[in-house]
């Protein structure tokens, strides 16, 4: 288990790589640098890293204010407080505005583990997909996160990043690794089902897959790490190819991955759907494990969901 | 400034407030009190002040000008109509659906406007950063900002108050339109939000107060802004809201109305008389 490391360690990691090939990058961080990990990046670049001290709606707009000058700010803080409390200044300031401002928001969902709820946060896909023009990212393991950053430097326009602060096992290899937005990834092949996952739920997934052979249920396994725009084409292709969809994340089951492939599949290929996430509660305090069970954020939930969903074809 | 020269600019002041009138009464909708409050501060930093070039309105040196209180936008739009970014004419498609003139300020198509505003406390950080941006580039373009007397009952002005004072941004000025008049009544009833030149001089600010409908005032506070190293500066300009309309001053109900077909005309009447009586 000694590759298994935490998406925001991926990010702080990746932003302090990236410094020096792009020297337009700036990072602000709101009094939280040593949790989202931009202390990395601090380190190495002290004059290119700005504190905003606790003023998470301040930050966000100063970003859009940098963006404007042609700089590529990366604005920090916790899932909650970037998407939830600044949600109208992204809105307003960022959004609309369509500046290249790119939010990396940590410690999203559930696995925020032992400060509960209002700091686990579950809305923050329903809030930033809600913005038009606004791409919306969430990456597996670590060697997807440090591609998605590069690739929204990169891309012109707003990035919401979502990482979370559980440590994930690494997925991918990262010398064969390409990260392309908006295009989702199969991770494996399968005919009467399509399990589409993000985030750390994808190797809950992959567990489900192996957990659905052994009921001889041949399961496809998607990743989608960018939640918009969603790759339409291989969702719909699933729908078709498969007949039948469970979606799984860290998530409110209201507004997410859940919601956006049920927007995807109803108007062109309607399929039943069976979403896997929060079902619509707040989270509580707890080691991570025993809350992913109470969530039913499981392999074991997401085999349920898929024997019912196969039902219903 | 020559008697000559502010003779000129007070005319072009009238001429705005004429134009943002202008503009609510054709869009029969739209904030005119708070634009005629802040005509002198526009004229002057867009006449007078600021490094802008209106046939190249995003060149990179630019000094930046961002209304935060950006339902001040028929101000702003008459001021860079007759700057010369686009036709004065345009004016009167203000507010409707087939123009760019929106109802707040709109950065992506309107010549001129640095920064979308209209949601009270944002223009004043994306302000912030903009001057970070130069100083961080190592330019020395400035960033003038006005925000409302209402608007600084926004947490997030403060926020932002803290931040430029921490990041020592000389480069940024800030002007307090205190009109002394909110949507709901007096400020000092809604919510009262004074004192400002002590609560910015708190915050680590170099603070001026001036009569904002005074060009000398204006000019002399500006010089002092650009002298002063190490912090930013916020005048406080005490106006009178709906300045020059004689039935508009001071009077809160015309925050965010439009004038009638008469009071049009009493209003044009009351500014061509201003300019008339401009020596």
């Amino acid at each position: 288990m000694a590759d298994k490391i935490a998406t925001r360690e991926a990010y702080g990691a990746a932003l302090a790589e990236f410094g020096d090939k792009y020297d337009k990058l700036v990072v602000l961080d709101a009094d939280l640098a040593a949790a989202t990990k931009t202390g990395t990046f601090k380190k190495k670049f002290p004059d290119r890293f700005f504190d905003c001290g606790i003023a998470e709606g301040n930050m966000v707009t100063v970003a859009a204010g940098l963006a404007t000058a042609g700089l590529i700010p990366f604005a920090s803080s916790f899932a909650m407080f970037a998407a939830g409390r600044a949600f109208e200044q992204v809105r307003n300031a960022i959004g609309y505005p369509h500046l290249n401002v790119k939010i990396g928001a940590t410690h999203a969902g559930i696995s925020v583990g032992e400060d509960g709820a209002t700091h686990q946060c579950l809305e923050d896909f329903a809030t930033m997909r809600s913005i038009p023009g606004m791409v919306v990212m969430q990456p597996a393991d670590a060697v997807e996160a440090r591609a998605m950053v590069e690739a929204a430097i990169n891309y012109v326009g707003p990035c919401y990043m979502r990482f979370g602060r559980y440590a994930v096992p690494t997925l991918f290899d990262k010398d064969t690794y390409k990260f392309e937005i908006g295009k989702g990834i199969v991770m494996a092949d399968g005919k009467d089902i399509t399990i589409i996952a993000t985030g750390l739920m994808v190797e809950q997934a992959l567990l489900a897959r192996e957990q659905l052979a052994a009921l001889n249920i041949s399961a496809r396994v998607v990743n989608i790490h960018t939640i918009k725009p969603l790759d339409s084409e291989l969702i719909l292709s699933c729908a078709a190819e498969t007949g039948a969809i469970v979606t799984a994340e860290e998530h409110n089951y209201i507004g997410g991955l859940g919601s956006a492939v049920c927007e995807c599949v109803s108007g062109a290929k309607p399929v039943p759907v069976v979403r896997v996430g929060v079902e619509d509660q707040f989270g509580r305090s707890g080691k991570v494990p025993p809350l992913m069970e109470l969530y039913g954020l499981t392999a074991a939930n997401i085999v349920a969901k898929a024997k019912a969903a196969i039902a219903m074809k | 400034m020559t008697e000559t020269r502010k003779a000129e600019l007070m005319r072009i002041a009238y001429e705005i407030r004429k134009g943002a009138v202008t503009a609510v009464y054709s869009a029969s909708s739209g904030h005119p009190g708070g634009s005629l409050s802040i005509a002198e501060i526009l004229t002057y930093l867009f006449f007078e002040e600021m490094n802008i070039d209106p046939k190249n309105p995003d060149k990179p040196d630019r000094d930046r000008f961002v209304l935060s209180k950006g339902h001040a936008a028929p101000g702003l739009y008459s001021a860079l109509a007759h700057r010369g970014y686009f036709p004065v004419e345009d004016l009167k498609t203000f507010r409707q659906v087939d123009s760019v003139l929106q109802g707040h300020p709109d950065m992506k198509h309107i010549p001129g406007v640095d920064m979308t505003t209209g949601s009270l406390g944002l223009g004043i950080s994306a302000s912030c950063g903009m001057a970070l941006a130069a100083k961080y580039k190592k330019e020395d373009w400035r960033v003038y900002t006005i925000i409302g007397d209402g608007e600084s009952e926004e947490g997030q002005v403060w926020e932002a108050a803290m931040f430029a004072s921490h990041y020592k941004l000389d480069n940024l000025t800030v002007f307090v339109d205190w009109n002394g008049l909110q949507i709901d009544g007096p400020i000092a009833d809604v919510m009262n939000p004074t004192p400002f030149d002590e609560k910015f001089r708190a915050f680590g600010w170099n603070v001026i107060s001036i009569d904002a409908h005074d060009l000398d005032s204006i000019e002399s506070a500006v010089k002092l802004a650009k002298a002063t190293k190490g912090k930013p500066t916020a005048i406080i300009a005490k106006s009178i809201k709906g300045k020059g309309v004689s039935y508009m001053e001071n009077d809160v109900s015309w925050h965010g109305a439009a004038p009638k077909a008469d009071q049009y005309e009493v209003a044009m009447k009351d500014l061509d008389a201003a300019i008339a009586a401009i020596k």
